[in-house]
C-alpha cells in the first residue's frame, strides 16, 4: 500500500508540475488542481498510513486509532484549494474574454500598461 | 487572557463582511467605516506595542485550549512591531485610495482591503505553522481581488500570473508543513522548536527537506532572486495604491524567515545550521543586484518602484542572512524603513501615473509637478539609502553588522554599488519625468485619454477637483520616514531588544507552552 500511495502522490505532483509549465491557462489550472490533489494525499500520509482505524479515540474498546490532525489539515486544505481554484478560473476567464487569448504569458506590446484609467 | 490581542484579527473580519452586506451601495459610508476601522487598528496596535515593549510574551489561546493542542496567537516585540507597521501603512493607503478615487473604480475595494489586513495581521500574530498557512491564504485571496481591482486586460493577465504563482507557493507551503508534521508530530511553533531540538542528530534528513521547502515558500513571498519574477509585473500592473499596501506583503515573507529560523530552526540546531547563511546570503546579494539593475532599466514608473522594492528586499535579506543579533536588529530597522519608503514611492508613482501616464519619457508638464517631484526625490533618496533619511541609517547598520563576516567585502561592494546604481536609476527617471517635461523640445504628443471601462466608476470621484487627501497620505508616510531617522536611537534600542528576544527562544517557548508553571 505504501508503494501505491507514494507513487500516486508522486505521479499527481509530477503531472501537475508538467501541466503548470504549459503556456495556456486551462492546462495550468488543471495542473494546479492535480498538484493540490497530490498535496492533500501527501498530508494524509504525514500521520502514518493506517487501514481500518477511525481518527477518534474509543474508550469502550481497545481499537487502534489513526492520527486525526492530518485529516483536519486536509479538510482545511481542500476547502482552501477549492476556493482558490474558483478564483483562478474566474480571473483566467476574465483575462481570456478581455484579451481574446488564453496565453499565460503577457504579450510585450508598445502601448503602456494599460486600460488603467 | 488579554482579549485585545485578538482584536487586530477580529475587527477587520467584522468590518469586511459588514461592508459587503450592508454598505454595498454606499461608497461614502464604506469609506467612513474603512477609515474608522484602520484608525481603530492603529490605536489597538499602539496599545499592543506598548504592552509588548517591556519584553513579555503574551499568549492568546483560542477557545481556551492549551498550547500544543489548540491554536494560539502570540504577541512578542517582533509581532508588535510588524502590527504597528501594517496598520500605519494601511491608514496611509486608505486615505490615498479615498482621496484619489481609486476605491470607486471597481467594487468592494474597502472590503477586500479589510480582509487583506485581517490576513496580514493574523500572519504576524499566529503561533501555529498551519495557521500561518491559513492566514497566508486569507491575505492572498484578498490580494487577488485587490490586484485586479479596476479591471483592464493587462491587469487581468498579470493577475493570472500572480495567482498561479502564489497558488504554487501555497502548495509548496503545504508540502513543507506536511513534511515537518511527519517528522515532529506537531505544528505549533513553540512545540516544533522543542521537538526539533530533541530530534536525534542522524535522523534529520526529512527535517532538512522540510526546512528548505519552508525557506523556499518564504523566499517566494519575499521575492528572493530566482523566485522574484512575479513581483515586477504584478506590482506594476496592480493599482498602485494597492501595490503600496503590498509593500508589507513581501515583509511577511521576511517575517516568516525570521520567525521560523530563530525559533524553530535556531542557530543551535545542527541539522539546519548552515541553511540561512549559506543559501540565503548569495541569493539576497543577487536579489539586491538584480533590483538595482532593474531600477536602471525600467521604462515605466511602476516597474521602477517595483524593482526598487526588490533591491530593498535584497538589503533586508542580507541582514537577515547574516543571522546575528546585531544584524537582525539592523534588519528590523530596515524593514520599517523599506516598507514606508516603498509605500511612499508607490503612492507617488500613482500621482504621476494619474497626471501624465507612467512612461519614463518627457511629456507635457503635469499639475502640481513641484510638489510631486519633491515627494519623488525624497522617496528616492530614502529608497536608495542616501543621507539624510533612514535608508542611509539602515544600510549603515546592515554594513556595520556585516563587519565580522567572511564575505564582508562582497556584501559591502554589492550594497554600495547597488545603492549607486539605484540612485542613478532614480535620478535618471526623475530627471526625465519632472525636469525634461519643462523643456519644450522634448515634449512628445500626449497619449490619448484612456476611457474608463468600468460603468461603476463615479465621475466626480474620478476627477477630484482638489485632491489634498493623497498628499496627506504621502506626507504621512514621509513623516514616518523622518521620525524613523530622527528617533533612530530609541528605535534601534527597540530592535536590539527585539533581536535579543528572538535569539533567546526559550522566553517564547516558555510563554506558549506554559513550562514555567509546571
Amino acid at each position: 500500500m505504501e508503494f501505491l500511495f507514494a507513487s500516486a502522490v508522486g505521479i499527481l505532483t509530477a503531472a501537475g508540475v508538467y501541466l503548470i509549465l504549459r503556456k495556456r491557462t486551462f492546462p495550468v489550472i488543471l495542473g494546479l488542481s492535480l498538484l493540490t490533489y497530490g498535496v492533500n494525499l501527501f498530508l494524509f500520509a504525514t500521520g502514518r498510513l493506517m487501514v481500518n482505524a477511525p481518527p477518534v479515540l474509543n474508550k469502550y474498546a481497545e481499537v487502534a486509532y489513526t492520527d486525526p490532525l492530518p485529516q483536519a489539515l486536509v479538510l482545511t486544505a481542500i476547502v482552501i484549494s477549492f476556493g482558490m481554484t474558483a478564483v483562478v478560473v474566474m480571473i483566467a476567464l476574465g483575462a481570456y474574454l478581455s484579451a481574446k487569448d488564453d496565453q499565460i504569458d503577457m504579450v510585450e506590446d508598445t502601448t503602456r500598461a494599460g486600460d488603467d484609467a | 487572557m488579554n482579549h485585545l490581542l485578538i482584536a487586530p484579527v477580529v475587527l477587520p473580519a467584522i468590518v469586511a463582511p459588514f461592508t459587503i452586506m450592508v454598505l454595498r451601495h454606499h461608497l461614502s459610508l464604506q469609506r467612513i467605516f474603512s477609515l474608522a476601522s484602520v484608525i481603530a487598528l492603529l490605536a489597538i496596535t499602539l496599545v499592543l506595542g506598548a504592552q509588548a515593549a517591556d519584553g513579555t510574551v503574551q499568549v492568546y489561546e483560542l477557545g481556551n485550549w492549551p498550547a500544543p493542542f489548540g491554536i494560539v496567537l502570540v504577541l512578542d516585540r517582533l509581532s508588535a512591531l510588524m502590527l504597528l507597521l501594517t496598520s500605519g501603512l494601511a491608514l496611509a493607503v486608505v486615505l490615498y485610495a479615498i482621496g484619489s478615487g481609486w476605491d470607486a473604480r471597481g467594487r468592494h475595494f474597502h472590503a477586500l482591503l479589510q480582509f487583506q489586513l485581517m490576513g496580514i495581521l493574523g500572519a504576524f500574530l499566529t503561533g501555529d505553522a498551519f495557521n500561518l498557512f491559513v492566514f497566508f491564504e486569507v491575505l492572498l485571496i484578498a490580494s487577488y481581488g485587490l490586484m485586479i481591482h479596476g479591471g483592464g486586460t493587462k491587469r487581468l493577465q498579470a493577475g493570472v500570473q500572480y495567482v498561479v504563482y502564489n497558488l504554487l507557493g501555497s502548495s509548496l507551503f503545504l508540502f513543507a508543513l506536511g513534511t515537518l508534521y511527519s517528522v515532529t508530530g506537531t505544528l505549533n511553533m513553540a512545540d516544533l522548536a522543542v521537538r526539533v531540538g530533541e530530534l536525534p542528530a542522524d535522523d534529520t534528513a526529512l527535517l532538512r527537506v522540510g526546512a528548505i521547502m519552508l525557506l523556499l515558500v518564504f523566499a517566494i513571498k519575499a521575492a528572493v532572486l530566482p523566485l522574484h519574477f512575479w513581483l515586477p509585473a504584478s506590482y506594476a500592473n496592480a493599482p498602485l495604491p494597492v501595490a503600496a499596501l503590498f509593500a508589507i506583503m513581501t515583509k511577511v515573507g521576511a517575517y516568516g524567515i525570521l520567525r521560523m529560523y530563530t525559533l524553530v530552526f535556531g542557530p543551535e540546531v545542527a541539522a539546519t545550521a548552515g541553511l540561512i547563511g549559506d543559501w540565503l546570503l548569495p541569493a539576497a546579494l543577487l536579489t539586491l543586484a538584480i533590483g538595482a539593475i532593474g531600477v536602471l532599466g525600467a521604462r515605466e514608473i511602476g516597474r521602477l518602484v517595483a524593482f526598487g522594492a526588490i533591491a530593498s528586499m535584497g538589503t533586508l535579506l542580507v541582514a537577515i542572512a547574516l543571522f546575528t543579533p546585531q544584524a537582525t536588529a539592523a534588519a528590523l530597522y530596515y524593514t520599517v524603513h523599506s516598507t514606508l519608503a516603498a509605500g511612499l514611492l508607490f503612492l507617488v508613482a500613482d500621482l504621476v501615473m494619474e497626471r501624465r501616464g507612467g512612461d519614463i519619457i518627457a511629456q507635457r508638464p503635469m499639475a502640481q509637478t513641484g510638489l510631486i517631484a519633491s515627494l519623488f526625490f525624497v522617496g528616492a533618496i530614502a529608497m536608495a539609502g542616501m543621507p539624510p533619511l533612514s535608508g542611509f541609517v539602515g544600510k549603515l547598520l546592515v554594513m556595520d553588522a556585516a563587519r565580522g563576516h567572511d564575505l564582508v567585502w562582497w556584501i559591502w561592494a554589492v550594497i554600495l554599488v547597488g545603492s549607486l546604481i539605484t540612485i542613478i536609476g532614480f535620478a535618471r527617471a526623475g530627471t526625465e519625468i519632472f525636469w525634461k517635461s519643462h523643456d519644450a523640445s522634448h515634449i512628445r504628443e500626449p497619449e490619448p485619454e484612456v476611457p474608463v471601462d468600468d460603468a461603476q466608476a463615479q465621475p466626480e470621484a474620478l476627477a477630484p477637483s482638489a485632491p489634498t487627501l493623497p498628499f496627506v497620505a504621502c506626507f504621512g508616510l514621509l513623516a514616518g520616514l523622518v521620525l524613523l531617522t530622527v528617533f533612530a536611537g530609541p528605535m534601534l534600542d527597540y530592535t536590539n531588544a527585539t533581536a535579543a528576544q528572538l535569539f533567546d527562544p526559550d522566553i517564547y517557548i516558555d510563554a506558549v507552552l506554559k513550562r514555567a508553571e509546571q
